[in-house]
C-alpha cells in the first residue's frame, strides 16, 4: 500500500494492544496490529484474571483512582463486547480477599492498607480487615488457619482467555487489520509518517502506540519515549474442575465461571518462560490448602509459569513522544483489571492525538528521570 | 452387553450407587462396572454427557468414579475390594469429596 495505510499501528496483540485497538477502531481510527507470532511470549496467555483494586496505588496515590475508574467501567466493557462478539467473558465484582495465616501477615496487611490510605489525594476503595468469623460469613470453606483478611468490594475477576478472545473478535469486525508474526525491528519517523520495519516488510502509519509489554524497553527509545521494565515470572496451579463453592476471588485462589480453581501469585526474578520451580508450586498449593483445606485431595491438572509486563515501579506508564509526535505509550502490569480504561479512556486520546495530562500526566515516564521528573 | 471368559475367581461385594453389585476378586472397579451392565459411570463437568469407561489403561479418564467417598478416581486403575461404596460422579466434583 502507497502512502499512509493507517491512521494508528498498535504494536503488540496481547491484551493491552488489542484493548487499545478496539477502543481507537470504536474511535472511527483505520488500525493495524502488529504482533509476534505463537512462540511470543505473552503475559495475555498466562495470567491470573483478576480484577483487582485493594492494595493499588501505594507508593503512587494516582494509580489507585485510575484502578478504581477501570473496575468501575468494567461492567458496561463487560456488555459492550457481548454485544459485539455474543462472547460473555464471566466478569463478576462479588469483592474480594487477601487472606493472612497469621497474626503477623495479617499485621502486615493492615499496615499496608494504612500506609496506603494515609497518602494525600487517595481515592478511598473501602478495604477493611476483618478476622476469621466475619471472612467466614462470605467464605464459609475457610480453615482454622486463617486469622482474618482484607476485603474491598470493589475487586472481581473475568476469564481472561475469553477475554482475549473477545477482544480479538471484535477487532476483525470492526476491520482492524491483524498481522502476527510481524515483529517490529525498527521504527523511524519520515516526514509526518511512521515506518515500522518488520521481516515481513514495512508499515506505515500516522500514530504508533507501544502496547509490547516489556519489548516496550526495546521500543519506546526508537520513538523518544522511555520505558524501563523489570519483568518477572509468576506460576499457577490449576485444579479439576469443582461444584461452585468459592463465590469471591481471594488475590492467591479463585474458581473460575467454569469449575476450575486457580492458585497462584508468585513472583520470581526469572525471565525463562519455559521453566517452572517445583517449590514454588508446592508453597502455592499447600498455602492454599491451609485457606480452604477441602482442597487438599483435589488433583491438580495444569501448572504454568508465565512471565509478568512489570514497569520498574510496577506503576503504567501512558506517556507521548515530544520528539516524536504521534507516538504513545501504553504499557502496565495490569492488563486484564486496565482494560476498560485502555478500551475507553486511553484509545480515545490517541485517537484525538493527545493524552489528557489531568488524567494521565502521573503515569509519563518522566517519573524514572530525575531530571525531568516535575 | 458384556460377558465374562471365565467366572473362576472369587465372588467380590460392592455397592454402586447404594445397589450391589457382584464383583469377581481383580477386577478393576471399570471392569465390574461393565460387567454388571452400568452403562455410564459418570457425566462430564461441562455438558453433562453421559461418559463409560474407555481406554482402560488409566490414559482417558473417562472412567471417574467416586470410591469409598473420594472423587475423580479412575475406576480402572483401582482393583475391587469388598465392601467398597462406589458412587457414580455426576457432573463437577464436589470438593472436599
Amino acid at each position: 500500500m502507497a502512502g499512509s495505510d493507517y491512521d494508528v499501528a498498535v504494536v503488540g496483540g496481547g491484551l493491552v494492544g488489542v484493548a487499545t485497538a478496539w477502543g481507537l477502531a470504536r474511535e472511527g481510527c483505520r488500525v493495524v496490529v502488529l504482533d509476534e507470532g505463537d512462540r511470543a511470549v505473552r503475559a495475555s496467555r498466562g495470567n491470573f484474571a483478576l480484577v483487582w483494586v485493594q492494595s493499588k496505588g501505594l507508593g503512587l496515590a494516582p494509580y489507585a483512582g485510575w484502578t478504581v475508574r477501570s473496575s468501575n467501567a468494567w461492567l458496561g466493557f463487560a456488555e459492550t463486547l457481548k454485544e459485539e462478539t455474543g462472547l460473555d467473558v464471566c466478569f463478576q465484582r462479588p469483592g474480594g480477599f487477601h487472606l493472612a495465616l497469621s497474626e503477623r501477615e495479617l499485621e502486615a496487611r493492615a499496615n499496608i492498607l494504612k500506609r496506603l490510605h494515609n497518602q494525600p489525594g487517595i481515592v478511598d476503595y473501602k478495604t477493611e480487615i476483618l478476622d476469621h468469623a466475619q471472612v467466614a460469613k462470605m467464605l464459609p470453606d475457610i480453615g482454622p488457619e486463617v486469622v482474618g483478611a482484607s476485603y474491598c468490594p470493589l475487586d472481581g475477576h473475568v476469564n481472561s482467555l475469553r477475554l482475549f478472545r473477545a477482544l480479538h473478535t471484535a477487532i476483525h469486525a470492526r476491520g482492524v487489520t491483524y498481522l502476527p508474526s510481524h515483529r517490529v525491528e525498527t521504527i523511524a519517523r519520515e516526514g509526518r509518517e511512521f515506518r515500522l520495519m518488520t521481516a515481513q516488510g514495512e508499515i506505515r502509519a500516522n500514530r504508533v502506540a507501544l502496547a509490547a509489554g516489556n519489548a516496550n524497553m526495546r521500543l519506546a527509545p526508537m520513538v523518544g519515549l522511555l520505558a524501563p521494565m523489570k519483568p518477572e515470572r509468576g506460576q499457577i496451579v490449576v485444579t479439576e474442575r469443582l461444584r461452585p463453592f468459592l463465590r469471591h476471588p481471594v488475590v492467591t485462589v479463585r474458581q473460575t465461571d467454569e469449575g476450575t480453581v486457580m492458585i497462584g501469585d508468585s513472583k520470581e526474578e526469572s525471565t525463562d518462560p519455559a521453566g517452572l520451580t517445583l517449590g514454588i508450586s508446592a508453597t502455592e498449593a499447600g498455602r492454599a490448602v491451609r485457606q480452604f483445606p477441602l482442597l487438599a485431595n483435589v488433583n491438580v491438572v495444569r501448572t504454568w509459569s508465565a512471565i509478568r509486563v512489570m514497569t520498574q515501579d510496577g506503576f503504567p506508564i501512558y506517556d507521548e513522544s515530544e520528539s516524536h509526535p504521534g507516538a504513545f505509550t501504553v504499557c502496565c502490569h495490569s492488563g486484564v483489571t486496565l482494560a476498560a480504561n485502555h478500551a475507553l479512556t486511553i484509545a480515545p486520546m490517541i485517537a484525538r492525538g493527545a493524552l489528557d495530562r489531568s488524567l494521565v500526566a502521573p503515569f509519563s515516564a518522566r517519573r524514572f528521570h530525575v531530571q525531568e521528573a516535575g | 452387553m458384556f460377558k465374562r471368559l471365565v467366572e473362576q475367581s472369587a465372588p467380590v461385594a460392592i455397592t454402586v450407587d447404594g445397589k450391589s453389585v457382584s464383583a469377581r476378586a481383580g477386577d478393576t472397579v471399570a471392569a465390574a462396572m461393565l460387567a454388571a451392565g452400568i452403562d455410564h459411570c459418570r457425566t462430564t463437568p461441562v455438558t453433562g454427557a453421559a461418559r463409560a469407561p474407555y481406554c482402560l489403561m488409566g490414559v482417558c479418564f473417562d472412567c471417574l468414579v467416586t470410591v469409598d467417598g473420594v472423587g475423580s478416581r479412575q475406576g480402572c486403575l483401582v482393583p475391587v475390594r469388598q465392601g467398597m461404596t462406589v458412587e457414580t460422579q455426576q457432573g463437577k466434583r464436589e470438593a472436599g469429596r
